[in-house]
């Protein structure tokens, strides 16, 4: 019932936003500023720092995205939305982009009016367990006690999982990751299960977390991605693209460090291409020639923007897995440069 | 013979009371040991009394103020050979975001060519106490600081939000002109006709006149403050601001909309009863949504009303129609013989209420004022479900980082406590103030 009124209510949201499509990058332009609608706070993910500013690895797109518009990464309004306003908050042109850990779904894609510009982080939703319980497959759950996110898709891979594998699990619904953490720790569920990089990250901040394992299966597929409005191409072409950039940046070998010397001309022409030197890529997407140079230099490419806020020597330690590239055997995949 | 007698002819100085049954001894005899089962109830209930505040404060007092993450927390622990989950508070989260959580993202002079605009939100909390001094104390300090309150609602906006100091005089000066106005054709017309057309000057004023005033003065000599955005604001300001505005206009407007219910012009009193029944009959949650979401699709595209604008519409409106049954009560306890002296005496509508009418109907009511205060400050924190940072939210934002990832009752404790200072505080006032006011008809 909760999803049909919030459908309704997107709908009227869509047939606004059609009518006030009149190009964002000239808005954007415009405005000098980028608005980018971000989560209120997820681990490695959005959140303020000490001094109010904003890290992240959803953050680190939106960096992207303004300085291959504007020139300056930190030219950008960071709009924090919630779970219930992130879709109305980007229909209604409060937000020019909103990249907020959000799955990207056919019904969203196509029911809500909105363009998913690729994908930034493949994740799925698996199980996390206490290690003494001696459970090695999430098929042995039966009769366990799950802590779960009521009012999420998790809930809903969840009833599927246990039904396809007929075994019977019993719920016990939280609302936020935290209160989640503080039930699994005192022992009021057996199981807590999320997205595969939630888990990593509340694990890490338990005080004995070689006690803990995260089960092998991953029950969803989760892939997260910036999205922007429907019907604005020229916009969702500079959104798709920037990301497109920082990826096809780590296959071509072009990093933070190497950036300048690159830029100056190599014997790749994909490379020149990428960077302005060679063709036209930057015009053709109404950006100037150096937009790519200006995107890696927010924050690197690819592979260092995860290293910095979600690899293996953050705290929340996620592997590559398939967010590796697709030469080493994982899911990013950029189209050529040409 | 005659100076013997049996019978003592003065009396004994009076004797102090038996050690046993005064101070503190006594006291404890009374209350706490006045029998077997209740002496066996004290024991009970001291015991656990010590062991909770044992246990809190073996878990509080930990040297962790230096920490910088909850790793580190963890080795003072160890050090300390304590192991567990909740082995120890880990109260470098507070050291390190307490200004956070008290001004959200305000400019505080980090960011490069930015300097430290905090003092601006202190200072306009600082100088709220004075503007409140005259209305709260008004037995205490110089009737003169009134002047000051009128035009504190001015300063504090610019205060916050920063600009050219043109703007607030502009407005205010429609509130001037509207009164100018009203006076004048006052001479002339009826009440009726000259607050009308004095309303509607005002307003024009403000339409057309006021934008320019404030630009032309501000191109002669700015007189400007840093602008700072809605969205900076957060934390504990954000809940105060939020609070004081509504607490503030939603007083008068409740009068006003308590008046109109009991009025006898139709038309008033069919508006005021369907917007206290229908605000009455929602969610605070539910406009705070319209506030955020639906707003936005009916407003004409590329319009920019301020979010903190519309929860400062909502929230008002929201207690507005609370302190207007609150009110309402208030009236209802009057005796109906209050009233009709009033109209024996002579004075009209308006004098009677602001004579003799309100300061009783008022008087009754400040319990039920002050219980409506409290509980639209702390609903302030609903906010959160719309993405701004309140206190609440904040703290969601803090463990988003991963070196405070997991930390929960610190943070918690901390709001908790500042929640009940600022809460606590309203709440002593209220009872003063009955009793200053206590006039012995009970």
């Amino acid at each position: 019932m909760n999803n049909s009124v919030f459908f309704g209510a997107l709908t009227v949201a869509g047939l606004a936003a059609g009518a006030a499509a009149a190009g964002t990058l000239d808005d954007v332009k415009a405005r000098d500023q980028l608005n980018c609608g971000v989560s209120t706070g997820l681990v490695g993910f959005s959140a303020p720092n000490a001094n109010g500013e904003w890290e992240g690895f959803d953050i680190a797109v939106c960096r992207a995205v303004a300085a291959a518009v504007l020139g300056d990464p930190n030219k950008v309004e960071y709009v924090p939305t919630t779970g219930k306003t992130r879709f109305t908050a980007l229909a209604s042109g409060e937000i020019d982009m909103l990249a907020r850990n959000t799955t990207w779904t056919f019904s969203r894609d196509v029911d809500l009016k909105f363009e998913f510009a690729g994908v930034n982080y493949y994740d799925g939703q698996g199980f996390m367990i206490p290690k003494e319980l001696g459970v090695s497959s999430a098929k042995e759950l039966d009769f366990a006690t799950v802590c779960i996110q009521t009012g999420t898709t998790t809930e809903l891979n969840l009833a599927d999982f246990f039904r396809a594998n007929n075994i019977t699990y019993e719920p016990v619904p939280i609302e936020t990751n935290a209160e989640a953490r503080q039930q699994y720790l005192a022992n009021a569920c057996d199981v807590y299960t999320t997205d595969a990089s939630g888990l990593a990250a509340t694990r890490a901040t338990f005080d004995d977390p070689g006690n803990h394992v995260i089960l092998p299966e991953i029950i969803s597929k989760e892939p997260l991605g910036p999205l922007v409005r429907h019907g604005d191409n020229e916009w969702g072409d500079v959104v798709r693209w920037t990301l497109n950039a920082l990826v096809g940046a780590e296959e071509l070998g072009i990093t933070s460090a190497n950036l300048a010397e690159k830029a100056a001309g190599t014997e790749n022409p994909e490379i020149n291409r990428l960077l302005g030197t060679e063709g036209n890529l930057g015009e053709m997407l109404g950006l100037d020639a150096d937009w790519a140079q200006n995107a890696l230099s927010a924050g690197g490419n690819y592979g260092e923007i995860f290293a910095k806020n979600i690899g293996e020597d953050t705290p929340v330690g996620l592997a590559r897995g398939l967010n590796a590239q697709w030469t080493d055997g994982g899911l990013l995949y950029a189209p050529p440069f040409r | 013979m005659s100076d013997i007698s049996f019978v003592r002819t003065e009396m004994l100085p009076q004797k102090d009371p038996p050690a046993s049954a005064v101070g503190v001894v006594g006291w404890m005899r009374a209350n706490l040991f006045s029998g077997w089962f209740n002496s066996i109830l004290t024991l009970v209930a001291l015991y656990f009394v010590i062991q909770l505040l044992m246990g809190l404060f073996h878990w509080a007092w930990v040297p962790t103020w230096s920490a910088a993450s909850l790793p580190e927390c963890r080795d003072i622990f160890e050090q300390l050979g304590r192991t567990g989950h909740n082995a120890g508070a880990c109260w470098g989260v507070i050291a390190e975001r307490w200004p956070q959580l008290l001004f959200g993202f305000y400019p505080n002079g980090t960011e490069e060519g930015t300097v430290d605009q905090r003092w601006r939100p202190i200072l306009a909390f600082v100088l709220l106490a004075v503007a409140l001094a005259p209305i709260l104390y008004s037995d205490r300090v110089s009737g003169k600081l009134i002047y000051f309150s009128g035009a504190y609602p001015f300063i504090m906006p610019w205060l916050l939000w920063g600009g050219t100091i043109w703007t607030p005089v502009a407005v205010a000066l429609g509130f001037v002109v509207g009164f100018v106005v009203y006076k004048w054709l006052l001479k002339s017309t009826s009440e009726l006709i000259a607050l009308i057309v004095g309303v509607v000057s005002a307003v024009l004023w403000w339409m057309f006149a006021a934008s320019l005033l404030s630009s032309g003065l501000a191109s002669i000599m700015p007189l400007a403050l840093e602008p700072v955005q809605s969205r900076a604001f957060g934390g504990f300001m954000l809940s105060i601001t939020i609070g004081v505005v509504a607490i503030g206009l939603s007083l008068p407007i409740g009068i006003v909309l308590a008046l109109g219910r009991q009025s006898d012009l139709l038309i008033v009193k069919t508006l005021c009863v369907c917007f206290i029944e229908f605000i009455r009959g929602v969610p605070l949650i539910t406009l705070l949504f319209v506030a955020s979401t639906l707003l936005n699709i009916f407003m004409p595209p590329g319009t920019n009303f301020d979010i903190i604008m519309r929860v400062f519409i909502m929230v008002t409106l929201f207690a507005s129609a609370y302190m207007a049954e609150v009110i309402r009560g208030g009236l209802a306890a009057l005796p109906t013989g209050q009233y009709e002296g009033a109209d024996s005496l002579g004075l009209n509508y308006w004098q009677a209420q602001r004579l003799i009418i309100m300061p009783q109907a008022l008087k009754i009511s400040i319990p039920g004022i002050v219980s409506t205060f409290i509980g639209v400050f702390k609903d302030t924190t609903l906010v959160s479900v719309i993405g701004l940072f309140d206190p609440l939210n904040l703290t969601n934002a803090i463990r988003a980082d991963a070196d405070w990832n997991g930390l929960v009752w610190e943070l918690y404790g901390f709001i908790a406590f500042l929640f009940f200072v600022f809460c606590f505080g309203m709440s002593r006032y209220s009872m003063y103030l009955e009793r200053k006011l206590q006039t012995g008809h009970r």
